[in-house]
């Protein structure tokens, strides 16, 4: 018998070498600007993906809030995008230049105080990360030291999203409201509308996905990642050990939520504006759909499952405009009928073992080392 | 601040609209529409690679037809589909038939940024019919301005904006507004006024002309001005104010589903509105199917169209598009509005002999629509269109009786002096 362990492993990193041929070569090679683009934008969802199968797949914290964090990390660069491109001569039209142009319409006659640090890029940068992470800190701080979690963990989630969707629309002269922050145009005088611009912020796009990836899986394959694992599967045991659950899971939970952020600032920049759509409780869903298609599990297949699932929606609804979301929830209930553990468990549990004992019959394949 | 209008309307004048153009376009308009592409080659009319061949034009139908939105701006999808059916009955556009592309915003505003992407990039759209809330139209506005498409915009909306690439063929606030507002001072003598509205940009910024119109220039009272969250259901509390308020006139620009619990509440707490004055310009032919006329019968709208209108456009409009989509269906507004897209854009072509969107940006000013229901309208230098304003008294079928209208067309003023 193979170990599963260390095959796992391995496999793992075969996988990372082919989503990086996929999204760095073939990709680039085989479509044209505007659907890689598209790819671009789908692989910002990936960050998130990634975030939730460190956080759900195991460390047990189902968040169904993660577009909370998705968007406050693409609302800070769309800030500071938003006032650079609201320079006097760009709002030469409005009663007061030189505010955003929601502002203009809301009457409101100078730009807000927490809106002035993002006229800084580094600061800008720093929020990305900063602000959500603060964000999530609070959060799990003041759940997971009280010990809860579970379901009513995902529910406080919820309500999360609810609340800061309400506030940004609700608020809409200092956040732009409903119709969110648009028109984004240059990065320190850089255009990011043009071509040439969306290849060189796509590949960005990439590199930070692989980035977050290899650190997802350092974090795993550690010593915490084990602890994690267990953590999930019997938090009392562990907490009975002398660990102190509460802070891994508040670090995890952190750390999830800042490489989901991350994917929100190169949403902005991809694809030119933030609204509060990302934000709220259905698109927070749509993204644990994402990872469980993929696979909770696995980080390869979590990152597959989100390009799938976007490609679908994205060709569904061009091909059929009025039935695409019948479609969608066809597919949703049968890969839940069909493999609960998403493509990646499909891929271990079935389709592994079938090339294993094609391979033992054969002898095509070398036998992997015994373990036992 | 007015314009005359001159002529009768009638189907005709489309076909003298189409010999007011060029030379070479009123020869070949007399002959078939084989001859007249062949009179237009490929070449010449379409110099920027757009989806034009000698027998077909592809243009984008750009709408939500799943989601919340849905319910809304399926009218508009119906009429875009009727004036294009419509067009290639009689011809097409120069000598060319409409193909169309639906795309389907999802009620999702970054949705719609890349469907318009998609329409425009790989699809090479001549023209894009869509967009219904200001929210889908601001997501796509930088998508036309860059890859230089056209939009024909069909709703009425806050205005405060104007581009080369759009073409509003609803009213801005001013148009659906002043009017509004004279008449009521002059024919119900109201004094005070209660203004409501859901909490986002378009209801916001008409509250804030009337409130100037009322204070300024009618020298009038607003006693109070509330906003909702969209989807919001709970008015008994600002019913109460109005109550002891006792306004004049009550203001609303509710949109969407809160509509029906607005006028029903408002009919609970015993508020009858053949007594109290209500004037909305957020209640089209649409809502009221979901409303139920019997909910607000009574009330006036101000618009500038109602399914009602009685001239021969309208019922040749009306009875079309009973036809294509059913006798239930109701027409909205907005729906008219969604109608006038598709034949301006083909008259702005024929004007313009040409398909290149700086060209049709270029002719669109000037071009009169002669065949309008609405009776006629005129593309303004600003890309609004210049149209009446209409009040109307809802009835209990659900329709409005048409009781008032402005004399002249009205000017379209996205950035009203004064007002902002």
């Amino acid at each position: 018998m193979w170990n599963p362990t260390n095959k796992k492993l391995d496999l793992e990193l075969v996988g990372f070498a082919l989503i990086a041929l996929l999204i760095l070569v073939v990709l680039p090679l085989s479509v044209d600007a505007f659907r890689l683009n598209l790819v671009g934008k789908y692989l910002t969802y990936a960050f998130v993906a990634v975030g939730l199968v460190l956080c759900w797949g195991y460390t047990g914290i189902l968040s169904l809030g993660q577009g909370v964090f998705f968007g406050l990390g693409g609302y800070c660069m769309a800030m500071f995008l938003k006032l650079e491109a609201s320079s006097v001569a760009n709002t030469k039209i409005q009663s007061t230049p030189g505010i955003p142009d929601f502002m203009d319409w809301n009457q409101l006659t100078e730009l807000p105080f927490f809106w002035v640090p993002f006229k800084s890029l580094p600061f800008a940068l720093f929020a990305v990360i900063a602000v959500p992470a603060i964000a999530a800190f609070i959060l799990s701080f003041a759940m997971f030291k009280r010990r809860v979690g579970g379901v009513y963990f995902a529910i406080i989630t919820q309500a999360v999203a609810a609340v800061l969707t309400i506030l940004i629309i609700g608020r809409q002269g200092y956040t732009g409201g409903i119709n969110g922050i648009t028109d984004l145009r240059t990065l320190l005088g850089w255009d990011i509308r043009t071509d040439g611009a969306k290849y060189i912020l796509y590949f960005v796009c990439c590199v930070l996905l692989l980035g977050s990836m290899f650190l997802a899986r350092f974090v795993l394959s550690s010593k915490l990642g084990r602890l994690l694992v267990a953590i999930r599967d019997k938090e009392d045991r562990v907490r009975f050990s002398g660990y102190s659950v509460g802070d891994f899971k508040i670090f995890i939970f952190c750390l999830a939520s800042a490489i989901a952020a991350v994917g929100g600032a190169m949403f902005s920049l991809q694809v030119g504006f933030m609204s509060p759509s990302f934000v709220g409780i259905v698109p927070s869903i749509e993204m644990v759909i994402f990872c469980a298609v993929g696979g909770r599990h696995s980080l390869v297949g979590a990152v597959i499952g989100t390009l799938i699932v976007n490609w679908a929606k994205t060709s569904f609804s061009e091909t059929f405009p009025e039935l695409w979301l019948f479609a969608m929830g066809g597919l949703f209930i049968a890969v839940v009928l069909a493999f609960p553990r998403g493509l990646a468990g499909l891929f271990t549990d079935q389709i592994l073992p079938l090339i294993k004992r094609v391979g033992m019959r054969t002898g095509a394949l070398p036998k992997p080392a015994p373990a036992e | 601040m007015s314009f005359d209008q001159k002529r009768p309307t009638g189907p005709s004048l489309s076909r003298r609209q189409l010999l007011a153009g060029t030379a070479a376009l009123s020869a070949a308009a007399l002959v078939s529409p084989h001859a007249l592409a062949q009179a237009f080659p490929t070449a010449k009319v379409n110099t920027t690679g757009l989806a034009v061949t000698d027998t077909e034009v592809t243009v984008g139908i750009l709408h939500s037809v799943t989601g919340t939105m849905a319910i809304s701006e399926t009218g508009s999808v119906q009429a875009e589909k009727l004036a294009i059916s419509q067009i290639n009955e009689a011809g097409g556009v120069l000598g060319r038939k409409i193909k169309f592309i639906q795309e389907d915003g999802g009620s999702d505003w970054p949705t719609f940024a890349e469907k318009a992407k998609k329409l425009l990039v790989q699809d090479k759209c001549a023209s894009v019919m869509g967009c219904w809330t200001s929210a889908s139209r601001k997501a796509v506005l930088p998508v036309f301005e860059q890859y230089n498409g056209m939009l024909y915009y069909p709703t009425f909306y806050e205005g405060l904006e104007q581009s080369k690439n759009v073409i509003y063929t609803g009213q801005e606030a001013t148009q659906q507004i002043i009017a509004g507002l004279d008449w009521v001072t002059k024919e119900k003598g109201a004094k005070t006024f209660y203004l409501l509205g859901s909490d986002y940009i378009w209801p916001r910024t008409s509250n804030k002309i009337a409130r100037k119109h009322i204070e300024n220039h009618l020298k009038t009272k607003v006693v109070g001005e509330e906003y909702f969250p969209l989807g919001h259901t709970q008015f008994n509390s600002v019913i109460n104010k109005i109550k002891l308020t006792k306004p004049d006139v009550i203001y609303a620009i509710i949109v969407g589903g809160s509509n029906v619990a607005f006028y029903k509440q408002l009919k609970a707490a015993g508020i009858d509105l053949s007594q109290q004055t209500l004037l909305t310009i957020s209640v089209t032919e649409d809502e009221i199917d979901g409303i139920g006329g019997e909910n607000i019968a009574g009330a006036f709208a101000c618009m500038k169209y109602f399914q009602s209108l009685k001239n021969p456009n309208n019922e040749k409009f009306v009875a079309a598009f009973h036809k294509m989509w059913g006798d239930k269906t109701v027409i909205g507004d907005v729906t008219q509005a969604a109608y006038l897209g598709p034949w301006l854009w083909k008259l702005t072509v024929e004007k313009a002999g040409s398909f290149d969107i700086d060209k049709i940006a270029a002719a669109s000013p000037g071009v009169e629509f002669t065949g309008a229901p609405e009776g006629y309208v005129k593309i303004h230098e600003n890309h609004h269109l210049w149209s009446k304003t209409r009040v109307g008294r809802a009835r209990t079928d659900g329709q409005y009786d048409l009781i008032y209208e402005t004399a002249n067309l009205v000017e379209p003023d996205p950035f009203p002096k004064g007002y902002q």
